[in-house]
């Protein structure tokens, strides 16, 4: 049964130095606030797992909590670039930061394999591509009955995965709607489920295409409304478009970017 | 000078080279656009589908991102990204894909993940892949959409991220790449599509005011160039009526 835990006590309890972790949210539902929350708790060498590193894995790269990233695409969408990234990727700035990268259909298949108590997953595209040239988690297999050559993925099992939701019951049964994302996989293939929710309710109401996920399937649960800022909770809130327009140029400088963390995250607890 | 600006007559004729569609796969930015404006001109049916989820999206204004909420809001349905990857994607039951690139070479092949800045410089990071290889790999037929420019029309790519024709006529069968790869490369001083024999890319259209000259200097490769060059229709009243109204909503 998941344990109801404050935001804080879970990350203390559920994350440390050197973990494999993700967070995921396909742009909706991103768990920014335990993001920010491993950045208080100055947490280091995390190996940070997700399809789009997003404007939430800038702030935890730029803070030097990543040794790695593994993910499948770093951009901030429809802006432009992920300043922190690419610094760390280029200049090794805090720290340098290796890379594991994949395509969306890897990413998410890698997750599903993990689910799936399997080693590895199979797709199609990455054949003729130079992906497999930086990478040891893809090879090639050939299907036992047609002969034909595909490529294999390793499997992703998160040390702890961290996911965003609108609803949790006090038992700890959890339920999100909108875009899920990859969220369901991405807990699954986790050994530790940190689960923050915009609210904590008696009853959960199904919902069309809601995802729910059993407490017993999940670690700890809080309860941190607007927990997905700048993201956004289908139901409670909006995508805050001009926060990540915004945060162009808040990260294209590595002062600007120190003192934004400092002032919105270190010293607001 | 003409009354738009070169994002727009790109735009524009992306929009029209979706014609016949029915489904169309969509990335963010000028795709994004271009897919839209189709939906609010000619082809009214298309159905979007944006890899967050959202198959048959009908947005009010243009989406920043690919997850904005009204893409969910608006769907016929929402899948989990697994789903729309292996079952819609992978399956092949996208009509078209629409890519942009970093780099393109004249098989159009794509490159959205490094490049090189020379021996003095780091690599020069980008996005990365997201879903273009498998966009690339299966849907029907793939649609790019670029500024024109040596920058990014180049020899040879830094990297290879996804696959349009690999080398020649024969390399996606060989790959086991079911969509017909590339169809058109859409840029902001022309039209290319592949050589039904040999699979380069050879320019078949300039737009209105270009000369093949300027296309061919903003080219890094020799090139090809067909027979008879079309000039693309200037963008009409209500296609530029349409897009303006979209991205000022």
């Amino acid at each position: 049964m998941a344990e109801l835990a404050t935001l804080r006590e879970a990350v203390a309890e559920l994350i440390h130095d050197g973990d494999v972790v993700a967070m995921e949210g396909f742009t909706h539902l991103i768990p920014f606030a335990a993001a920010h929350e491993v950045i208080r708790q100055g947490l280091a060498d995390l190996t940070l797992v997700r399809m789009t590193p997003d404007v939430v894995y800038d702030q935890l790269i730029g803070a030097g909590a990543a040794r790695k990233l593994v993910f499948s695409w770093g951009g901030n969408p429809g802006v432009g670039s992920l300043h922190r990234f690419r610094d760390a990727v280029e200049n090794g700035w805090p720290h340098p930061l290796e890379v594991d990268e994949h395509s969306h259909a890897g990413m998410a298949n890698r997750y599903v394999a993990g689910a799936s108590g399997l080693p590895f997953a199979v797709v199609r595209a990455y054949r003729g591509t130079d992906l497999a040239s930086r990478t040891s988690t893809v090879s090639t297999v050939t299907c036992p009955f047609t002969g034909e050559k595909l490529a294999a993925v390793a499997a992703l099992n998160p040390d702890v995965t961290v996911i965003h939701a609108q609803q949790a019951d006090r038992a700890g049964n959890v339920q999100l709607w909108g875009l899920t994302g990859v969220q369901k996989e991405a807990a699954l293939a986790a050994r530790r489920v940190l689960v923050t929710v915009e609210e904590i309710v008696d009853r959960l109401t199904p919902r069309p295409g809601g995802v729910v996920l059993p407490g017993w399937a999940i670690t700890a649960v809080a309860e941190v409304p607007g927990g997905a800022h700048p993201s956004y909770a289908a139901g409670y809130s909006v995508r805050d478009n001009g926060f990540y327009q915004a945060w162009d140029a808040v990260s294209r400088d590595r002062d600007t970017f120190t003192a934004w963390i400092r002032d919105n995250i270190l010293e607001r607890p | 000078m003409t009354g738009w600006t070169p994002d727009e007559l790109m735009t524009v004729n992306a929009a029209r080279a979706l014609a016949g569609a029915r489904t169309c796969f969509v990335g963010i930015g000028l795709p994004s656009a271009a897919a839209n404006l189709a939906r609010r001109t000619a082809q009214p049916e298309l159905v979007l589908v944006y890899e967050s989820g959202a198959l048959g999206a009908k947005p009010s204004r243009l989406p920043l991102s690919i997850g904005d909420g009204e893409l969910a809001d608006t769907a016929d349905a929402v899948v989990s990204v697994p789903e729309m990857f292996n079952y819609w994607l992978q399956a092949g039951r996208i009509d078209v894909g629409f890519l942009g690139a970093a780099q393109l070479d004249r098989y159009a092949n794509i490159n959205t993940t490094a490049v090189d800045r020379g021996p003095d410089r780091p690599e020069g990071r980008l996005p990365g892949a997201g879903g273009a290889p498998e966009i690339a790999a299966s849907c029907g037929a793939v649609l790019i959409v670029l500024r024109h420019s040596t920058r990014n029309m180049v020899d040879r790519l830094d990297f290879v991220t996804s696959v349009g024709h690999g080398s020649g006529p024969r390399d996606r069968s060989r790959l086991g790449l079911l969509g017909k790869g590339p169809v058109a490369v859409i840029t902001d001083l022309g039209i290319l599509r592949p050589d039904p024999g040999t699979a380069e890319l050879t320019l078949t259209e300039v737009h209105p005011g270009v000369t093949v000259e300027q296309v061919r200097a903003a080219t890094g490769w020799p090139l090809k160039i067909a027979g008879t060059v079309a000039v693309t229709g200037p963008p009409t009243p209500a296609e530029l009526a349409a897009l303006r109204a979209m991205k000022a909503a």
